[in-house]
């Protein structure tokens, strides 16, 4: 019995060490919206997001208001009418790699990952599925992936006179730059 | 030896189930709040005929085309006023992030106009919060009209024109915003000694937000010391009417007293009066144009 009880401790203490975490404050999410009227562009380079490499757990946090448009109207629309940043600041997503066995956090290379979790923007949460790619280099964790979302999905209304300007379908691209995160 | 392992289980499932929790936590513990800056106190650069205290951003080009049309109480010869309009035209540039600068003509006493709105302090919250976005306005005014007594000695001074502004601006909630601007205004030339050179005003304005569209505008200037306008009473002038926008437009429907469109004209030289129908319906649209990126 105690030679049972030193080896979950160990196991504990083993689990403890090496439940790892990676963070940014600093990721890139950018929409693009394309019509044959105007191709609309957004970028965010103030996305947080951390990476718990032991379960497979992936968080991103987005400030809606961080998100820079070539034209200042598009933001100050996107903002006021579209997202309604005020009522609704961020955007976060809660998830899962699902087929965390196939990497190897060990081994710098490229893996592809499925991702799925919960998408909640707009005071909306949907239930998403993406594909990326997490990069395993000798600094840190890479993390890439392109999808597409509808706003439509998340309440966000768009007015019959701009309907052509705005694309049904947004393609979402997200690259990330993780580094470890020391425990406290 | 059992409760031990229970305990040890019972930590392991504690520890594990912490860590799941706090992904999202750790990221707001190591965020820092950052300045918010609130944004769109009003859709446009006016709020009716005065203006408000936004600017375009750097690299924007507004360009306005304000009409009002002559008096409701004019008729249906003249078909309540819409035969008879009065225009104004406006180019008008953000430069920096804090300074905006525009020139028009309108056809009131044939007039070019020159203006610089200037940020001074912007509404916030977050880690500076500040009560109240703060501009200053000053702009200057060119009539062009034949002298009125051409034989006598006219200076190109006497044209002139100036106009200084604070406008003080709060967005209370997303809907609803109001404005209070202290104004002065100096006319180098007056038409009799009984207009004062000098005019004191003090102007109230507000918006509230019907839809994430479209919303409806007041705007109401006090003068203190009005004096008359040649043998003319003169009136404050009372603007209200609706902003609607799509996309680059604002469009401004506006019902006023006044029937010009800018500060020392509809300070200083408003002679209609609400409540006997000298109501002119007008309107400002405003298309944006991106110049720099």
């Amino acid at each position: 019995m105690k030679r049972l009880s030193i080896i979950l401790l160990l196991i504990s203490l083993f689990l403890v060490a090496e439940a790892q975490k990676y963070m940014t404050k600093n990721g890139y999410i950018g929409f693009f919206s394309g019509t044959p009227i105007e191709d609309i562009k957004a970028d965010n380079n103030q996305v947080a997001s951390v990476i718990d490499i032991s379960t497979g757990e992936i968080v991103f946090q987005v400030l809606i208001k961080s998100f820079k448009f070539e034209k200042a109207l598009m933001e100050e629309h996107f903002n006021e009418n579209y997202l309604e940043s005020d009522k609704f600041p961020r955007s976060t997503f809660r998830g899962k790699i699902t087929n965390l066995s196939t990497v190897d956090f060990t081994r710098p290379g490229l893996y592809d990952v499925k991702v799925e979790g919960e998408l909640n923007m707009h005071d909306v949460t949907n239930k998403i599925s993406v594909n990326g790619t997490i990069e395993v280099t000798s600094g840190g964790i890479n993390a890439n992936s392109k999808f597409n979302i509808a706003p439509e999905d998340y309440k966000i209304k768009i007015p019959s006179v701009v309907r052509n300007n705005i694309a049904k379908i947004i393609e979402i691209t997200v690259t990330i730059k993780y580094s470890p995160v020391e425990n406290k | 030896m059992k409760p031990l392992i229970c305990i040890f289980f019972f930590f392991l499932f504690f520890t594990s189930a912490f860590a799941q929790e706090d992904l999202m936590d750790m990221i707001n513990d190591r965020t820092d709040e950052e300045i918010n800056y609130t944004s769109a106190t009003f859709k446009s650069t006016r709020i009716m005929n005065g203006h408000s205290v936004e600017k375009m951003p750097p690299g924007q080009l507004d360009f306005r085309i304000s009409h009002r049309f002559g008096t409701l109480n004019s008729g249906l010869y003249e078909f309540f006023g819409l035969d008879q309009s009065s225009i104004h035209f406006g180019l008008e540039y953000g430069i920096l992030k804090w300074l905006m600068a525009g020139v028009g003509r309108g056809t009131y006493e044939k007039t070019f106009d020159g203006f610089c709105k200037f940020t001074i302090l912007r509404q916030s919250t977050g880690s500076r919060v500040i009560p109240v976005s703060v501009s200053m306005l000053s702009s200057v005014a060119v009539t062009s009209v034949k002298w009125a007594s051409p034989e006598r000695t006219n200076y190109f001074s006497s044209r002139l024109s100036y106009v200084h502004q604070l406008l003080i601006a709060r967005k209370l909630n997303q809907a609803f915003s109001v404005q209070i601007a202290p104004t002065f205004v100096h006319r180098n030339l007056v038409a009799t000694e009984f207009d004062h050179n000098d005019l004191y005003s003090i102007g109230a304005g507000g918006r509230v937000k019907l839809s994430n569209r479209i919303s409806f505008n007041a705007e109401y200037y006090y003068t203190v010391n009005q004096g008359s306008y040649g043998s003319q009473a003169l009136y404050n002038p009372l603007s209200v009417g609706f902003d609607i926008e799509t996309g680059g437009h604002v469009f401004q429907l506006i019902f006023t007293n006044s029937l010009a469109m800018i500060e020392k004209d509809f300070i200083g030289e408003t002679t209609g009066k609400w409540i006997n129908g000298d109501i002119h319906f007008g309107f400002n649209i405003s298309r944006v144009f991106t110049i720099k990126k």
